[in-house]
């Protein structure tokens, strides 16, 4: 059988940049498995700008940031095989992979990265009512045949959901010549980012209705309208409050979910929070040697942050495979994620085998304003933040250093929080 | 006295910034919280601009289209015309990024330059 010291699963944004790292660290033998085409993932078809300001200092586009690391991909020599599919992965890091060359094969790894990225939450998700016509699309698909394949998936559209991607899309479909009639979005805040409501809504004068949301679609061969309602505190439509929006397109961008069928199929343990697998400090999962990065294994709102997450796996693999990465100690300490706080990655450290400094990610659940986010060590506060504003659109960090802990002896659990100020 | 509304996009807290403007002269700005939302809201009504990003078919590649932008931000009113400047032309592969796909397109002295690698067929 094949084999290498790091197989990583997915050449998108994660894979690529954990591949990098790990060449970086010493480690040779690695090969990356994609299921599209072409390296780059998601990149490909985000054809904006606004990529790269913290990785590269400059403003980039989705498919100039994805050469950037192809690029350092080819130069350091790293494999990798296009238009294979991984169809299982087993616990002693076997993996079955198919393509059209080789048919059904399998890889022994040391070591596997899980980069695998996410899949869009579809209509099946949400219990609209209505017929099957076409013209509903994920937001993502829009953009992948808008952006890649040159077509135009309808000339009225509606959109639901304010997640980013659907945001772009009312832009990129208005550019093109569509009429963008209206986002609404669920929640009373949109889960996208500020500058994308300013610079894809507002400067088309598209309207974003928050507390609303689609009750009907109308058509039964193709999409012929939707009707849209206003909902009340506990996500209910108000009676009274509907409106009809004719139309021939409806673009879904209601969320991402972390694609992990390959991990459950290998028996990694999952977070309900993130969707995706409960990891230590190393980005290790529960089984020895396999690692997560990038949004399968939470989603990310910067894919500058996806980079370096995805670093930070391809190291600590190449650690693993080098011998270096020892064993976890009975001194892990959990991280608990409390009032505010939805999730953190990773979800324990182990001091003996962090770093100097960890960056801990998490999102909050709902807006704060004047707030602070917290860390406590136990009982004692030990970091304490003021922010002007945290928002679940936008994710947050918080960095933990090493000396820190290992002063608290004896150390169980380190709860982030948001307190009022 | 002219009053323009923005949000702020220098982070997430999009303060309601109001401009109250004389002419094409910033006489105050209220409503934010911090100096790079002054700086913001000053460029955003006197010289607002943008980046555009698009698509050119590509004839002869392993892809139909390329991804292309304007090198550097052209004036927020142009962004239609620029669009619609790259709607029917088609460029041969194979393109590199960086290369100029149309100089000075819709007339801002600006050029529409590729972001993807696209090899021939």
């Amino acid at each position: 059988m094949e084999s290498y010291d790091i197989v990583i699963i997915g050449g998108g944004p994660a894979g690529l940049a954990a591949a990098v790292s790990a060449k970086r660290s010493g480690i040779s033998s690695i090969l990356i498995l994609e299921r599209d085409k072409e390296l780059g993932g998601i990149l490909n078809q985000c054809i904006h700008n606004g990529f790269g300001l913290h990785t590269f200092k400059e403003e980039l586009t989705g498919p100039e940031y994805a050469q950037r690391f192809i690029d350092q991909v080819e130069e350091l020599g790293i494999g990798y095989r296009l238009n294979t599919m991984v169809m299982e992965i087993s616990r002693e890091k076997v993996i079955t992979a198919v393509n059209r060359e080789e048919g059904l094969f399998e890889i022994r790894a040391k070591a596997v990265i899980l980069a695998m990225g996410c899949r869009e939450r579809s209509r099946g998700a949400l219990n609209i009512p209505g017929y099957r016509p076409a013209g509903i699309y994920s937001a993502g698909t829009a953009q992948r045949l808008v952006n890649m394949e040159g077509l135009m998936p309808g000339r009225e559209v509606v959109i639901l959901g304010s997640g980013d991607i659907g945001l772009i899309m009312a832009r990129r479909m208005t550019l093109e010549g569509a009429k963008v009639k209206v986002v609404a979005e669920l929640m009373p805040y949109s889960g996208g980012l500020k500058r994308n409501i300013v610079q894809c809504l507002d400067d088309y004068g598209i309207p974003l209705k928050l507390s609303h949301t689609v009750v009907d679609i109308k058509g039964k061969e193709r999409v012929e309208g939707v009707t849209l309602a206003e909902v009340d505190q506990s996500g209910k439509p108000i009676p009274g409050t509907e409106e009809e929006y004719p139309c021939d397109t409806l673009l879904l961008s209601v969320g991402l979910i972390p694609e992990n069928e390959l991990s459950n199929g290998m028996g990694v343990e999952m977070n309900s929070a993130t969707s995706g697998p409960v990891v230590n400090e190393s980005l290790e999962t529960n089984i020895e040697g396999v690692f997560a990065c990038g949004n399968v294994l939470h989603v990310h709102d910067l894919v500058d942050f996806v980079s370096e997450e995805a670093a930070a796996a391809g190291k600590n693999a190449a650690s693993y495979v080098k011998g270096e990465l020892r064993a976890e100690s009975a001194r892990t300490i959990r991280l608990v994620p409390a009032e505010g706080v939805r999730y953190t990655v990773p979800s324990t450290i182990d001091p003996d085998r962090m770093d100097e400094t960890l960056t801990v990610r998490f999102r909050v659940g709902a807006v704060y304003k004047n707030c602070f986010v917290s860390a406590y060590f136990d009982d004692e506060r030990v970091l304490r933040r003021k922010r002007q504003i945290v928002a679940p659109g936008e994710m947050e960090e918080i960095r933990l250093v090493k000396e820190q802990i290992l002063k608290y002896s004896g150390l169980k659990a380190i709860t982030v929080k948001i307190e009022e100020a | 006295m002219d009053i323009r509304n923005l949000t702020c996009i220098s982070c997430p807290m999009g303060c309601q910034i109001t401009v109250e403007m004389n002419g094409s002269e910033v006489v105050r700005v209220s409503g934010n919280t911090c100096k790079r939302g002054e700086v913001y809201a000053r460029k955003e009504v006197t010289d607002p601009t943008r980046i555009v990003t698009t698509t050119v078919r590509v004839a002869g590649g392993k892809a139909d289209m390329v991804s292309v932008k304007t090198r550097s931000d052209i004036p927020k009113g142009k962004m239609s015309d620029c669009v619609k400047a790259l709607k029917d032309i088609a460029v041969e592969a194979p393109v590199h990024i960086g290369d100029v796909i149309m100089s000075d397109v819709a007339g801002t002295g600006v050029d529409i330059i590729a972001t993807k690698n696209v090899s021939k067929i």
